[in-house]
C-alpha cells in the first residue's frame, strides 16, 4: 500500500492484487470454516453448502440463509432476507462503475460476480489511488477477486469437510476491521470524507439494531449526504 | 420451493445486486452530486462495518475500558493514521488485543 512501485502491465497489476488482498484471507477464512460447520449443524447436504460458497459468494447472506434453514423458515422469507443484507453490494458497484466503463461486457460481469466487501475495499482503494495511475486496474481487481475467491471456497470446504481448524481463542477475525481500519484512515485526507466517516461510525453504532444490515446502508446514506453536504460549503 | 433453486435464486439476486450500477451507469448519466457522492462510499461502508466490530463485539454494548476490542481499534486507528502501513496497523491492533484481553480477564 505505501509502495510507489509503479505497476503497470497486466500482469504485475494482478500479482499486485493477489498480494494486496492476502492479509484479508487472515479474517476471512475463519468465517469460512464457520459457514461449513453453521452449514452442517443446520443438516444442509454437502453439495449445496458448497455449491453455496460458489454461486451465492456472499458471507453474510450464507450465513443467515444457513441460520435460517436450521429453524425452518419458509424459503422465500430467506431468499429475501438475503437479498436484503446484500443490498450494500449496490453501493460497492456504483462505487466501481466509474471505472469499469472501458470495459467488455464479460469483464464488467466478471468482476461483478467477485465483488465480496473483502475484494471491494482492495481494489477501491487501488482506484483510486492517483498516486500510482494505470490502465490496467481491472487486472488488480481480477487479482484480489480470485485471490478471495479461492480462500472463500476452500475454507468453507474445510469447515464441511474437517470442521473448525483455526482455534477459536484466537481472534482472527479481528483482523478484518483491523484492516478496513488501515484502507479508510489514510483517506480521510480532507474535512468532508473525515466528517463522512465519523458521522457514518456513529449512526453504525446507533442503527446497529436494525435487521439484515440495513444500519449500514442507513450509516452509509447519511455519511456519504453529509460528505457531499460540506464539500459543498 | 426446492433448497437447489433457493440457492441459485440467491446466488443470481446477488450477482444483480453487484452488476446493478456497473451496468447502468454504462446507458445513463447519474447526475453530478451522485457522481460526487460516490467518493465517500469506501470511507462511510468500511467505517460502517469496522466500528461495531469494535464498539459492540457480538452485537453487545461493553464500557469502554474494559472492552479491549475498543482499546486495540483506537491504538489500530492512530498507528494507522502515523504509519499508513497495512502490516503496521494489523500487528499493532492484534498485540493490544491479546494484550488487552489477557489483562482485563
Amino acid at each position: 500500500m505505501g509502495e510507489l512501485k509503479s505497476a503497470s502491465s497486466p500482469s504485475s497489476e494482478f500479482w499486485l492484487g493477489v498480494r494486496d488482498e492476502l492479509p484479508l484471507l487472515l479474517g476471512v477464512a475463519p468465517f469460512g470454516m464457520i459457514y461449513g460447520v453453521l452449514a452442517m449443524a443446520a443438516s444442509l447436504p454437502l453439495g449445496i453448502s458448497q455449491a453455496m460458497s460458489s454461486i451465492v459468494f456472499a458471507g453474510s447472506a450464507q450465513f443467515i440463509t444457513v441460520q435460517l434453514l436450521g429453524s425452518g423458515v419458509p424459503l422465500l422469507i430467506i431468499f429475501l432476507t438475503g437479498v436484503v443484507v446484500n443490498l450494500r453490494h449496490a453501493l460497492y458497484s456504483a462505487s466501481v462503475a466509474p471505472y469499469l466503463q472501458h470495459l467488455s461486457p464479460a469483464w464488467r460481469a466478471g468482476l461483478a460476480y467477485l465483488l465480496t466487501d473483502e475484494a471491494y475495499a482492495v481494489a477501491i482503494n487501488h482506484y483510486s489511488d492517483e498516486t500510482r495511475p494505470g490502465k490496467h486496474k481491472h487486472w488488480y481487481f481480477l487479482g484480489a477477486g480470485i485471490t478471495l475467491w479461492t480462500c472463500w471456497q476452500l475454507s468453507s470446504a474445510l469447515g464441511i469437510f474437517v470442521g473448525q481448524v483455526v482455534p477459536a481463542d484466537l481472534p482472527l477475525e479481528f483482523t478484518l476491521p483491523l484492516i478496513f481500519i488501515a484502507l479508510v484512515v489514510p483517506n480521510l485526507r480532507d474535512r468532508a470524507a473525515a466528517a463522512a466517516a465519523i458521522v457514518a461510525g456513529l449512526v453504525s453504532v446507533l442503527a446497529f439494531g436494525l435487521p439484515y444490515k440495513l444500519g449500514l446502508l442507513l450509516a452509509a446514506a447519511v455519511g456519504m449526504g453529509v460528505g457531499l453536504w460540506l464539500e459543498k460549503k | 420451493m426446492p433448497l437447489w433453486l433457493l440457492i441459485i435464486g440467491l446466488g443470481l439476486a446477488t450477482f444483480l445486486t453487484r452488476l446493478s450500477f456497473i451496468w447502468l451507469f454504462q446507458h445513463w448519466q447519474p447526475p453530478e452530486w451522485l457522481k460526487r457522492s460516490l467518493r465517500f462510499v469506501p470511507v462511510t461502508v468500511l467505517t460502517a462495518i469496522a466500528i461495531p466490530e469494535l464498539l459492540l463485539p457480538g452485537g453487545d454494548w461493553m464500557v469502554p475500558f474494559a472492552n479491549p476490542r475498543l482499546i486495540a481499534g483506537v491504538v489500530a486507528i492512530l498507528v494507522a493514521w502515523r504509519s499508513r502501513s497495512m502490516l503496521l496497523t494489523i500487528l499493532a491492533g492484534m498485540a493490544v488485543l491479546l494484550a488487552a484481553s489477557a489483562l482485563l480477564l
